[in-house]
């Protein structure tokens, strides 16, 4: 598949176009079109707010409520994150998506040698409780929603969120945190995995059930199309793959003994935006469509509001360059314009120099202005899915449909995505895609300005954030101090507590929660797992 | 002459568990007919250097995302170094602003590949400099 085919005549007019995951557009489009692909209007589209959600979640749109913004933040010391935090709430950000560094997301704390060159790099570093207090400080959580950007330590996370929401006062019951939680993706792509598959879900499993009472704001998993299209699937893979790492969790969750209906509700979703407009408005409507269907059909969910696809449609690092990067500012507003078209919650966009590094504040608000800009300048909240009723746009929304049903039978026929993820059968239909994709773009096939047409030469470097190391030394000498302040007795005794549990096969997220009030560290936690679980064995490799 | 393929080892150093690039290089290499092993993540300079001398490699390229780029290769070097193997190429790709370059190239690093270097120019580079051991 590679990458989008257009065929042209010796004139240069387009004579076929064919989209990522295979469907073929025609010029024109007209009424014997839908009839083709079977087009109902009950069965397919619908109401918007009904069944099957095609047409979006609300039944007034962006009219009820405008979709979240909610940049991707967080680097060096919980204090210099906290002060981030701060100016995009300012510059009216509605919501936090939090990035942590590698270690913390592979559960080292900042002193292990494992951490060295990495602590507060990519994100904050948070290596206890008391780094959350400072990271989360005058921040109303019952108001500002958290994305957790964490998988695999994802439940010690939760557990901090909790606690440190306690501490300030806040109710647990009114807290919304989405932790990403989805290790299944990071085994596709992404990598930041440690525990094999099976206690890995089963810790996911956890958090699930733990959120229906305690935290019944919270959205506990955010399974990830996003990290599997930047791995480069195609967007029919992408979604395929989300229901099917979906359903594993719902598998997990209903061997416990619950209804479906208790906890799915819950799920949210985070995909990717970037390339065609069209193929990616067709993917988020089939996407609503299939996961509804799925819910109702597969799992007999009843409530109407637990089939909804909720989620943060982001762009699209995939799509940035390095070339000539202004032009990444104009690449994300029409990603964020797919994403609006299809009726997006929540977006959040890479900035212009994330080609290069993470971004600086001046390119993190460009992408929050560019999202305000979209809501309140150009009309995208007058009317609800101003696409529907396209021949064309109803008709790829079919077809796309099929495209991602038969993505799914693909792996169902090797025994389903936990043991396609544990074989390794499809990283290497991902990475095989990736390589196609790749050599598209170096031929030429694929287009894109700046770094195949319409080039300038050497690309310039921008004005980047910087790492100075600095921060890691703050960070270090702040967990120096909590290691001799905290009561050792106490954290000794509920991370024996946390061994136990795990190793009976209990919840443990009552037990983290208890950890995280003692100070215990994230790598101390991570450690009990690491000793009891194991870690994942990469399977086959490219 | 000596006929055999150039061996090359494709290594994540570090945490960093972005390996899109490293496994469309490790494609792209081998069909330019190279023997190439991938490392798989999460690898220690150590554990490279190890698998670099079992594995009796050319070259070791490294796939580096997470901006660490300079730290983690300054310790190959030393470690290529001092384990008597600085004798193979060392190249360097990933996210890496182009500031950078020079000083890789001071460190030690052969080539560097920015993301986006067409294949070719990688596995000319490679084919021109790499010595057989």
């Amino acid at each position: 598949m590679g990458v989008a085919k257009y065929t042209k005549d010796e004139k240069d007019r387009i004579t076929d176009v064919t989209l990522q995951s295979g469907i073929h557009v025609k010029a024109c489009y007209g009424p014997e079109d839908l009839e083709h692909v079977g087009f109902s209007y009950e069965k397919d589209l619908a109401e918007p707010g009904q069944y099957p959600f095609t047409r979006g979640i609300h039944a007034e749109g962006f009219r009820s409520r405008a979709w979240t913004t909610r940049q991707y933040t967080g680097f060096g010391t919980p204090e210099e994150s906290n002060e981030r935090f701060k100016l995009m709430i300012s510059h009216g950000q509605t919501g936090l998506n939090v990035a942590f560094d590698l270690p913390t997301q592979m559960g080292y704390d900042s002193d292990d040698p494992m951490a060295e060159g990495e602590v507060g790099r990519v994100g904050m570093a948070i290596d206890s409780l008391r780094d959350f207090e400072i990271a989360f400080k005058d921040i109303n959580l019952e108001k500002i929603g958290s994305g957790l950007t964490i998988n695999a330590v994802a439940s010690i996370m939760l557990a901090m969120y909790q606690a440190v929401a306690e501490k300030f006062g806040f109710d647990p019951k009114k807290i919304s945190a989405t932790p990403q939680n989805d290790i299944l993706k990071e085994m596709i792509g992404r990598g930041s995995w440690i525990f094999p598959v099976e206690p890995a879900v089963n810790l996911i499993g956890d958090t699930i059930e733990y959120s229906i009472n305690a935290m019944p704001r919270t959205n506990p998993v955010s399974i990830c199309g996003y990290h599997i299209r930047e791995s480069g699937a195609t967007p029919a893979q992408e979604i395929s793959y989300a229901i099917l790492i979906a359903n594993a969790y719902i598998d997990n969750v209903l061997k416990r003994g619950y209804d479906v209906d208790d906890f799915v509700g819950r799920f949210s979703f985070n995909l990717n935006v970037f390339g065609n407009i069209w193929e990616q408005v067709a993917k988020f409507r089939a996407a609503r469509k299939l996961w509804a269907r799925n819910l109702k059909e597969k799992y007999g969910v009843k409530k109407d509001s637990n089939m909804y696809l909720r989620g943060l449609f982001g762009g699209g690092g995939y799509g940035l360059t390095k070339a000539q990067p202004e032009n990444n500012i104009m690449r994300g507003a029409y990603y964020a314009l797919s994403a609006a078209l299809a009726g997006a919650q929540t977006i959040a966009l890479c900035s212009y120099d994330e080609a290069y590094t993470i971004p600086t504040p001046h390119s993190a608000i460009i992408s929050l202005r560019t999202l305000q800009l979209l809501m309140d300048e150009i009309g995208l909240r007058d009317t609800v899915d101003p696409l529907a009723g396209s021949y064309f746009i109803e008709t790829i929304t079919k077809e796309m449909e099929t495209k991602i049903e038969e993505e799914m039978a693909k792996i169902e026929k090797v025994g389903g995505i936990v043991q396609a993820v544990g074989t390794g059968y499809v990283q290497r239909l991902v990475s095989q895609q990736a390589y196609e994709y790749e050599k598209g773009l170096q031929s030429g096939e694929l287009k894109k300005v700046g770094l195949n047409i319409h080039t300038e030469g050497e690309p310039m470097d921008v004005e980047l954030h910087e790492y100075t190391g600095e921060s890691a030394e703050k960070q270090m000498e702040s967990l120096k101090q909590l290691r001799r302040e905290r009561n050792d007795r106490e954290v000794l005794r509920t991370l024996k507590e946390l061994e136990e549990a795990t190793r009976a096969g209990k919840n443990v997220m009552p037990y983290l929660v208890e950890c995280c009030k003692a100070y215990a560290t994230v790598g101390e936690m991570t450690r009990v797992f690491r000793d009891v679980f194991g870690e994942f064995q990469e399977p086959g490799l490219f | 002459m000596d006929t055999r393929p150039i061996k090359i080892l494709v290594a994540k150093p570090g945490l960093d568990g972005h390996d899109r690039g490293a496994k469309v290089v490790a494609h792209a290499l081998k069909e330019a007919g190279m023997e190439v092993i991938y490392t798989g993540l999460h690898k220690t300079v150590d554990q490279i250097i190890r698998i670099a001398i079992q594995e009796d490699v050319d070259v070791i390229g490294l796939s580096i995302m997470s901006g660490a780029h300079i730290p983690i290769t300054e310790k190959l070097v030393k470690k290529a170094r001092e384990e008597g193997i600085d004798d193979k190429m060392i190249v360097v790709g990933g996210v890496i602003p182009n500031r950078d370059i020079p000083k890789l190239k001071e460190l030690g690093a052969k080539g560097v590949f920015p993301g986006g270097t067409p294949f070719s120019e990688i596995a000319g580079f490679i084919n021109e400099n790499a010595k057989k051991s």
